[in-house]
């Protein structure tokens, strides 16, 4: 029986990583900018503009309350634009990727809070450009914690790729969902469960190694 | 080297505005070591911020150097701020650097090249002596080498002012001496002018060549540093001096009663300032010799240096026919020594100094 679970697993297992992998790289490329301008145009910051950043501010607020199974209902259109079908696993994508930038941009400006102002005025005393104080001091000063933050959002995406599982997906919810529940395979069910929990597990050590080691403080 | 004309500073709070700076002036020399003091909240540290622009003034023209620099575009001050060299309370280093890169930092953003930051950064890291902690990380150091580090990365530019924000508040007596006497020598060295703002007078005292007393927004006072401190007028400035220099009655007569006329048994007190090389004459011998039937008691003595002139200060309690202290009182006014007449005061009887 187990032998023949295997394959399905890895099948899942390789599913989702690539749903987590591919967005999670995606959202990052998008998020971390998106948290610095949320940071640096906050008031008192080197970058200060109310109005960018309260609109922007909404924006990610507005799409941080959508629930992400509704989310990924309500862009489907745009899912189809972009892939040229709303089902399967790369599909699965592009919803991923929508919910999980404004969490990384919410994570990244809370982290990069933490980067005492006593450093910005510092490297703002020896003649450091905006662009300077956001790659030489602010990321690098905050990388222990986006590190940890990003952590985070790779195990919400875990959560978030196995919903988009159930709408054709792919990967461990989609097979925990037809296997386990429609099939009445509770042993499925539970070897999915494990794998979960053995990923998730995994993740955090991995990102908390990281962190850990890039904390010089 | 720097100048400062009518510098206002108001800020808009949730209380209201604040009126931080209320016109200031002031004029600090090249190569000079420039103290300014004040409580918390006096404006020194917006004063200071003023000069690199950090916070720019409401109204009013700063100079650096000629120029000015409250007229300076964005791009033109980055420039500038580079010849401006700054040290904080908290350091400010990089925690995620180690103490290479961050001396090498100011460095980096003019975009140097490595070979040629090798060669600034050894020499400095030598000059403030931490050649051998050069890879290690701030966390790893005690406060006074993090200080020496934020100093290494304020020469990095080889600027000509040094700003420095209560630059060793945050550290024991003895780590404050040894930053101090760094920051005399790359003064000397490196013919660096340097503003220092302070809350404690034993800095000024110890590394100032002149000094400004800030309070609520304004300058009560200025001067050199000796001036200030063997002659200080306003209320402020007496207090600072008094955390070094106490101006308390010696113990066997605190909290009597002091009278401007003679009772019976009470000592007339005189508190006396020497300076210079007259510290060391023998005025009060002379005093006592001259003055026939005046008795002279010694209640408190203590020499000190500002920046190696001798400067002594006594209390002396005088007794005898009014005669006698009448003609001690005309021979000090006759000397270079400057007298307080104190009063009466009648001696503790409990006292047994």
């Amino acid at each position: 029986m187990f032998a023949e679970i295997l394959p399905l697993l890895t099948k899942a297992l390789g599913e989702t990583v690539y749903m987590v992998a591919v967005s999670m790289i995606i959202a990052t490329i998008i998020g971390v900018p998106l948290g610095v301008l949320l940071h640096t145009t906050a008031k008192g910051q080197i970058l200060e503009n109310v109005v960018v950043n309260q609109t922007v501010g909404s924006v990610v607020n507005a799409v941080r309350s959508i629930p992400f199974i509704i989310l990924m209902v309500a862009i489907i259109p745009l899912t189809r634009l972009i892939v040229g079908s709303a089902i399967g696993t790369t599909a699965a994508i592009v919803p991923l990727v929508i919910a999980s930038i404004p969490f990384i941009g919410r994570q990244v400006e809370t982290s990069l809070k933490e980067v005492p102002a006593g450093l910005v005025e510092a490297a703002l005393s020896m003649g450091a450009t905006p662009l300077q104080i956001i790659s030489k001091v602010l990321l690098p000063e905050a990388m222990p914690g986006i590190v940890s933050q990003l952590t985070t959002v790779i195990i919400a995406l875990v959560g978030e790729s196995a919903m988009a599982g159930a709408i054709g997906g792919g990967g461990l919810g989609d097979l925990a969902i037809r296997y386990g529940y429609q099939r009445f395979r509770p042993e499925v069910m539970l070897a999915t469960v494990v794998v979960l929990i053995v990923l998730v597990q995994l993740v955090q050590l991995v990102g908390n190694t990281i962190a850990k080691h890039l904390d010089k403080r | 080297m720097i100048k400062l004309i009518g510098i206002e500073k108001i800020y808009d709070s949730a209380a209201g505005k604040v009126h931080a700076l209320k016109g200031i002036d002031l004029h600090i020399a090249r190569g000079e070591i420039y103290g300014i003091i004040g409580l918390s909240g006096a404006g020194k540290s917006t004063l200071v911020r003023c000069i690199n622009m950090l916070e720019r003034p409401t109204a009013g023209k700063v100079f650096v150097d000629g120029q000015d620099m409250t007229a300076l575009t964005e791009s033109e001050l980055r420039q500038a701020r580079k010849s401006i060299g700054m040290i904080f309370q908290h350091f400010n280093l990089l925690s995620s650097a180690t103490v290479y890169e961050n001396i090498a930092f100011p460095l980096k953003l003019s975009g140097t090249d490595d070979t040629t930051i090798r060669k600034k950064v050894s020499p400095l890291l030598e000059l403030v002596g931490l050649s051998d902690k050069a890879n290690q990380y701030p966390a790893q150091l005690s406060g006074g080498q993090k200080q020496r580090v934020g100093i290494a990365r304020a020469l990095a530019n080889r600027p000509k002012v040094l700003l420095c924000d209560e630059a060793t508040s945050a550290l024991d007596p003895q780590t404050t001496k040894s930053i101090l006497d760094l920051i005399r020598v790359i003064n000397e060295t490196m013919s660096l002018t340097v503003v220092v703002i302070t809350h404690e007078m034993q800095v000024i005292k110890e590394l100032c060549d002149k000094v400004a007393v800030i309070s609520d927004g304004v300058i009560a006072e200025r001067g050199s540093v000796l001036e200030v401190f063997t002659n200080p007028r306003h209320d402020i400035t007496k207090e600072f001096i008094s955390v070094l220099l106490s101006n308390e009655l010696p113990a066997a007569f605190r909290g009597n009663e002091i009278s401007q006329d003679r009772t019976h048994g009470s000592l007339l007190l005189l508190r006396l300032i020497f300076l210079g090389e007259r510290a060391d004459d023998p005025v009060l011998a002379e005093m006592i010799r001259t003055c026939k039937g005046l008795e002279c008691t010694m209640l408190f003595g203590n020499l000190d240096e500002i920046h190696g002139v001798p400067f002594g200060r006594f209390i002396i309690g005088l007794s005898g026919e009014d005669e006698a202290i009448n003609g001690a009182l005309n021979f000090l006014s006759g000397r270079d020594v400057r007298v307080e007449v104190i009063g009466y005061v009648r001696r503790n009887p409990a006292a047994v100094d």
